[in-house]
């Protein structure tokens, strides 16, 4: 029920606002025309079903932005030659999550906490180039199958669907680029993790499918089977995407 | 596979009394999101005056809905096989190991997308495409470099400006699987051209093109030219966020 849902003070309307402002700069127009859109009209606007993909997707978005925002201010954690691309990676995670954010505007879910020692299963995330990588390359790949899950469920609203599909390609270089820096492939073989330690194994189970759109692949001329695999990047669903990062969530 | 009706492509106007509401969400609140989203992008009036409705004589025409759409993608897909099959057949100079395992890799891939699409699409595939690389000196690294990063950034943003025009949701989901895969590519390859400086994106977002500027760049490297002009207005214009 849109009729249901409190208005958000204007305070945090304006904070959104000039966030949105700095963050996309071409976005002048958007501060006068989000005063001018009630909130019943923004809630009717999103719907039900696309306000909790957006905010499933604000959640993972969060998760990483935080994740890369704590990293690059560490000292010592990413190596010079690495610094230029965890810096840019931190900032488009950070203008994801500011985009979502706007777009939902009074319509956010409570925020969640990060733990991203995940309960101690990494602990030196933070510490360690190695171990901070693995996490970024799960994150970044889970990411990319939970955007994909969410695509039909955004239908209904082709402008959010085509942000969404934005968004998604992106993840998919982030994880293209952190995959290689790991000196594994940039795409996915099979369902397999390649040195990534079992934690992650759930990110990656299912993602070797033969069969497409009804049309088995295996065996077809000119091509390895593995290249089969690794032509396409599979869907997770959301019961999928919070399993794999409710080690990550404080009190999750 | 499900093929829609083409007509349930196009947003038709509503019937009934949530019309006029609709119709304001519409200006006043779709078209500022996407203003905001488009960042500094200004809402083009796609007005393709001789482009998208003279008569194209000889073009290849991709057929309208669903089917329109998969058979865009499976040009596009067949002009990528294509281009890194040459590649292969005849490495430039001095290509590493690295190098060469990548572009085995895509071009293995692109052959299994354009497989999938012409199989998924049966008897309705266009008919095998005739291309055009003169403009391509195979033999120079930067040439091949830089011609693969402008395919796959366009299938990239074709792909992305193509999803919203999907009538079936398990066609969006397959042309997902896809559009990932795309982006990897897109990844390796500016890595490959300039390490540590793949500056994809300004605002986190990769762009989303619709069928006249992404035939427009295809177009050069086909020997008979693809027309969407059977296409809508409206879903050009739609895209262009």
């Amino acid at each position: 029920m849109h009729t249901q849902i409190s208005f958000p003070s204007l305070i945090s309307r304006r904070s959104v606002v000039r966030q949105l402002s700095i963050a996309t700069a071409g976005a002048l127009v958007a501060p006068r025309v989000l005063s001018l859109m009630s909130n019943d009209a923004h809630a009717a606007l999103l719907g039900d079903q696309s306000r909790d993909v957006l905010n499933f997707a604000l959640t993972l978005e969060r998760l990483e932005s935080g994740f890369y925002a704590q990293a690059v201010k560490t000292d010592g954690l990413i190596p010079p030659e690495h610094q230029d691309a965890f810096s840019r990676i931190a900032k488009n995670e950070a203008l994801h999550v500011t985009l979502l954010g706007t777009v939902l505007l009074g319509q956010i879910d409570q925020k969640t906490e990060f733990d991203y020692m995940a309960g101690g299963r990494f602990p030196d995330v933070f510490s360690n180039f190695q171990t901070f990588l693995s996490v970024a390359q799960t994150f970044e790949d889970t990411g990319v199958r939970a955007y994909k899950g969410q695509a039909p469920n955004l239908m209904p609203n082709k402008l959010l669907l085509t942000v969404a599909l934005k968004i998604h390609s992106v993840e998919a270089r982030h994880a293209a680029q952190i995959r290689r820096i790991r000196g594994e492939k940039a795409w996915i073989t099979g369902s397999s993790r390649g040195s990534l330690s079992g934690n992650s194994q759930a990110s990656y189970d299912g993602d070797d499918s033969m069969e497409q759109g009804g049309v088995n692949l295996s065996g077809l001329k000119g091509v390895p089977n593995s290249a089969i695999g690794e032509a396409f990047d599979e869907p997770l669903t959301k019961e999928q995407v919070l399993a794999i990062v409710q080690p990550f969530i404080k009190n999750g | 596979m499900n093929t829609s009706d083409p007509q349930s492509v196009i947003p038709q106007s509503g019937n009934g009394a949530g019309q006029s509401r609709r119709r304001f969400l519409q200006t006043s609140g779709l078209v500022t999101l996407a203003a905001m989203v488009a960042g500094c992008t200004t809402l083009r009036s796609a007005k393709t005056t001789g482009q998208g409705a003279a008569a194209e004589e000889g073009m290849i025409d991709l057929g309208t809905g669903d089917i329109g759409i998969l058979n865009y993608a499976l040009a596009l897909e067949g002009l990528e096989a294509e281009f890194y099959t040459k590649v292969m057949n005849r490495p430039y100079a001095g290509m590493t190991a690295d190098e060469k395992q990548v572009l085995t890799d895509i071009r293995d891939h692109e052959i299994v997308h354009r497989e999938f699409l012409r199989r998924a699409l049966g008897r309705d595939a266009i008919a095998p495409l005739t291309y055009d690389f003169s403009s391509v000196d195979f033999a120079n690294r930067e040439s091949v470099l830089k011609t693969a990063m402008t395919f796959e950034d366009l299938g990239v943003s074709a792909y992305n400006g193509a999803g919203k025009l999907l009538a079936d949701p398990a066609n969006l989901t397959t042309a997902g699987k896809i559009v990932s895969v795309e982006a990897r590519h897109a990844e390796v390859i500016r890595e490959l051209i300039a390490p540590g400086t793949e500056e994809y994106s300004s605002y986190g977002l990769d762009p989303a093109r619709g069928p006249a500027h992404i035939l427009s760049v295809a177009n050069p490297y086909f020997g008979s030219k693809i027309s969407a002009r059977q296409w809508s207005e409206d879903k050009e214009e739609a895209t262009n966020y």
